[in-house]
């Protein structure tokens, strides 16, 4: 706290004054506050608030610290970070935010930034961010040994480091698997009113709709999304577990969701009246289940390369990928890492094997399309 | 004394107030030249898609959205004042304090909340799908109604401490001098406290609608699309930051607009307060059915605002409060507690010295820039991170081609504070503002001719009278840091952690469950300051 006092300074006088006019009581819960701060165990991150935190950064040995900017939230990779320097001996320093706002974040650090590594959620973004120019690339001869070539990038930018899928949802009490198919068959009349979707402003809608595009031109893709909002049964929520929870109370049939989230609802009830379908699946030409990633790339402006290339293969190596993915329920990266088992209960699928970076560049079509559909 | 005037005069002269000024607003100029400079890149095709298939709706949503928060926080704020600051009724006293404490929830926290009881998976469909086969009769939360619901049950407090503070100063003051005319209580009601009150009611309702206007945890949770929802759609969905800010400064013309209505709404009016707030006559005594209707009343808005959403994080918290209380978590409490008083009196403080300086030099220039300084609360929190990061990091790079180690700015506190600054100094400000205006020249005059003048004046004579003022823009400001998030998660030094950062982590991930210890502890921690704040002020 020390370092604050010379900006605290000049307005010192005026902080008096402010303080007498709430007189000693204020005074008496700051003085605690100040006790507590002081005497936490934690005290450490809080006292490093000023600049002697941010030069730390700037004059690390190569050894040192790696900086990561993420937005994959802190407790899923607290843990990971944990393990990676347990086995290294190399310390790694984060801090999380949105996906747009680091990206904004590094782009005006520029050559300044203390960062190393963005790691980020959704293909879309990923693709986003090597547009933006702010990846270096990659490199690495284990990466591209591990990662199947659909879940990296083309241009070597960016790797996927742990796979979700995104795919439908039923009531076990009122659906028969046999009544479904694929995504485009939940816009058939069956589902009148039975549908449930989550909102089109959630970036996995987006990149699922991407998708779609791709492998079905706009036209087509559009009549799908127009067909789904026909057949809506309530307007779309604002997450993932509602879809679920409107299910469970009959107000819809069926929807369309990521798995880790069915994972967590399944932790919670033992004999949850719900199941997974993998769409997509029969016929030879069927394009099979849409999947997104959680990944990673290295920031051109990165001071600690070496090392940051260092922490993303071990991020694709086993010991590691079993945690990251585990962690949320995740599917690892690489098949011949073992799923954690109730993932591995929900059954094998098909992925679709359509390059990911086409979620990217198809993106703010497919944001326009649901617009035009009235998918809100 | 002699020398202290002409200080004032020299200070005047060179302009160094004037100078204050314009540093003050400066930071929010940068914030908003940059949201005004992506037209200097129009992204034409995804703007001519925005204004076909998304702005039209938006806009309309945001109007309605504006209109009926600004309705329901002001008819609320100030029935709720006047009960509890004129009247008197059973548990009065707890109440006066216990309303304002709403404020301390989040209002996405709110949102929640209210969503999981009502909406139609929740424990009161439920209860009434068993009870009575159906619950198709219940108004459906996931409406016009339900947002503007959630929004001025989190909202409406601002308003209310605000016109509390008008009543509880002149409100029986203003009754004596209706009674004296021969006005009944209704009456003078009507007639001479509610417009001595305005600036209060119009400050209260301004700070609501900006608010409700930079708004996007609330408004999200009922998929209710406002401008500001638009913009963050542009930004991460459109991948267009340009025409993100173009669809902003549509956002800007909003507040221009309703800054300008506010100035117009007082513009030929003087507020001065003649004597002292003390007042010989009592509190009404509500009669009867009103003493229990008020009571009722009270309680209602806060069970629903209050009770109702502490009593679901309590439900969700309890479970795993022996694992998540540790030191780390302490450690939160600890930071966001010192970051807010710091924040508090630091922005208390300019905004304080601002509203001295504005009044002193009472210009069209001086107006324009003050309000100029208190628009960054309009803005969604996120693009004024970024507007204000831009500018930061470009000061570092260059600093840092001028051979000195960097980054000296990112990461610091000092970014931080004055991030806040920008974005809640229209909260510290309005209260005051409003106070300032009841001191009239006359007091300076007489001030002048018992030989007080200059800087003694303002600390002698002026801060006294807008106490009351500044008791309230600090607990405003101290709440709001609190829940503050996008600057927090933007300029924070690495480490450093707040109980609004622990919050966003975990509910981004739909994980309520323990999301709920920290909201506790955000209500728990700006119960501290709204208890003082009442004990201050109903002391007199």
């Amino acid at each position: 706290m020390t370092s604050l006092i010379p900006f605290i300074k000049p307005v010192m006088p005026f902080m008096a004054v402010l303080l007498r006019l709430l007189s000693v009581r204020l005074l008496v819960v700051s003085a605690l506050i100040s006790l507590i701060i002081a005497c936490s165990p934690s005290s450490e991150p809080v006292s490093d608030l000023a600049l002697n935190d941010s030069a730390e950064i700037n004059d690390a040995e190569p050894s040192e610290a790696i900086v990561v900017y993420s937005s994959r939230n802190e407790h899923l990779i607290q843990p990971v970070f944990a393990l990676f320097t347990e086995q290294t001996g190399i310390e790694v320093k984060y801090t999380t935010d949105k996906a747009g706002v680091l990206i904004e974040r590094i782009k005006a650090e520029g050559k300044n930034t203390p960062a190393d590594v963005l790691i980020t959620v959704d293909a879309g973004t990923l693709g986003y961010a090597a547009q933006q120019g702010i990846f270096q690339t990659l490199d690495s001869a284990i990466v591209a040994e591990r990662v199947p070539a659909y879940l990296r990038d083309d241009s070597d930018y960016w790797t996927g480091l742990s796979l979700r899928a995104r795919t439908i949802v039923y009531s076990t009490e009122r659906v028969k698997p046999e009544q479904l198919s694929s995504y485009q068959n939940l816009g058939a009349d069956q589902w009148q009113g039975r549908v449930c979707l989550r909102t089109s402003k959630k970036v996995y809608n987006q990149s699922l709709v991407a998708m779609l595009i791709a492998e079905q031109g706009e036209t087509k893709a559009e009549s799908i999304v127009s067909s789904w909002v026909a057949n809506l049964a309530i307007p779309p929520t604002s997450n993932d577990t509602k879809v679920m929870d409107a299910i469970l109370v009959g107000q819809c049939d069926v929807g369309i969701i990521n798995t880790y989230y069915f994972g967590r609802l399944q932790t919670k009830i033992a004999d949850l009246p719900l199941a997974l379908f993998w769409p997509n699946q029969t016929a030879e030409a069927d394009s099979g289940v849409h999947v997104n990633v959680a990944g990673v790339g290295i920031l051109k402006h990165s001071k600690n390369a070496a090392q940051a290339k260092r922490l993303v293969e071990w991020l694709v190596s086993d010991s590691a990928q079993a945690l990251f993915a585990g962690v949320n329920k995740e599917y690892p990266i690489n098949d011949s890492v073992e799923v954690n088992p109730q993932v591995a209960s929900w059954g094998h699928f098909k992925q679709n094997p359509l390059p990911l970076s086409q979620a990217y560049v198809l993106q703010p079509a497919a944001v326009k399309l649901m617009d035009r559909a009235g998918y809100k | 004394m002699l020398n202290l005037l002409n200080l004032g005069k020299q200070l005047r002269k060179i302009g160094v107030w004037q100078v204050f000024l314009v540093v003050m607003a400066l930071p929010t100029l940068l914030a908003l030249l940059g949201v005004l400079s992506s037209f200097l890149h129009p992204d034409i095709e995804s703007l001519s898609h925005l204004a076909q298939y998304v702005l039209p709706q938006t806009i309309k949503n945001t109007i309605f959205l504006v209109v009926g928060v600004g309705v329901v926080t002001t008819t609320l704020g100030v029935s709720l004042a006047w009960l509890t600051a004129v009247c008197d009724f059973p548990l009065r006293k707890f109440f006066v304090w216990a309303l304002i404490l709403p404020m301390a929830i989040p209002g996405y926290v709110m949102a929640f909340a209210l969503v999981g009881l009502f909406e139609y998976t929740g424990p009161v469909q439920h209860f009434l799908r068993e009870t009575f086969g159906s619950s198709s009769a219940f108004p459906d939360i996931y409406s016009y109604g339900g947002v503007v619901m959630a929004l001025s049950l989190a909202l409406y407090p601002y308003t209310y401490l605000m016109v509390r503070n008008a009543f509880q100063t002149q409100g029986l003051r203003s009754l004596e001098v209706g009674q004296s005319l021969g006005l009944s209580i209704r009456e003078s009601f009507w007639r001479i406290c509610l417009p001595m009150a305005r600036p209060w009611i119009v400050g209260g309702t301004l700070l609501v609608m900006m608010e409700t206007l930079s708004d996007f945890g609330t408004v999200a949770i009922f998929n209710y699309d406002t401008l500001t929802s638009a913009i963050y759609k542009t930004w991460f969905g459109l991948y267009s930051l340009p025409a993100a800010l173009q669809v902003a400064s549509v956002l800007l013309i909003f507040v221009v607009v309703i800054t300008l209505l506010e100035r117009r709404s007082r513009a030929s009016q003087r507020f001065s307060q003649t004597r002292s707030a003390k007042s010989v006559a009592g509190r009404i005594r509500l009669s009867g059915v009103d003493r229990w209707l008020a009571l009722l009343v009270c309680v209602l808005v806060f069970s629903l605002a209050f009770v109702m959403p502490v009593m679901r994080l309590l439900y969700w918290a309890v479970p795993n409060m022996n694992a998540d209380i540790t030191s780390q978590f302490l450690g939160y409490v600890a930071g966001s507690t010192s970051l807010s008083l710091i924040a508090m009196l630091m922005i208390a403080g300019l905004a304080l010295l601002m509203a001295f300086t504005a009044r002193t030099y009472n210009s069209p220039f001086a107006k324009i820039v003050v309000r100029i300084s208190t628009m960054g609360y309009a803005l969604p929190g996120t693009v004024l991170a970024v507007g204000l990061f831009v500018p930061v990091a470009a000061i570092d790079n260059v600093l840092g081609a001028m051979g000195l180690s960097t980054p000296l700015l990112q990461g610091t506190m000092v970014v931080m504070l004055l991030a806040y600054s920008v974005r809640f100094m229209a909260v510290a400000f309005t209260p005051l503002e409003s106070n300032l205006l009841r001191i009239t020249p006359s007091i300076d005059a007489a001030s002048r001719s018992l030989g007080v003048s200059g800087i003694k004046m303002l600390a002698k004579v002026h801060l006294p009278m807008v106490k009351g003022g500044l008791l309230t823009a600090m607990v405003l400001v101290f709440v709001d840091v609190m829940k503050e998030l996008p600057i927090t998660l933007m300029t924070r030094p690495f480490g450093f952690n707040t109980l609004a950062v622990r919050i966003f982590e975990l509910s981004s991930e739909g994980l309520w469950e323990r999301a709920a210890l920290p909201a506790l502890a955000i209500v728990l921690v700006g119960l501290i300051p709204a208890f003082i704040l009442i004990r201050k002020s109903d002391a007199r």
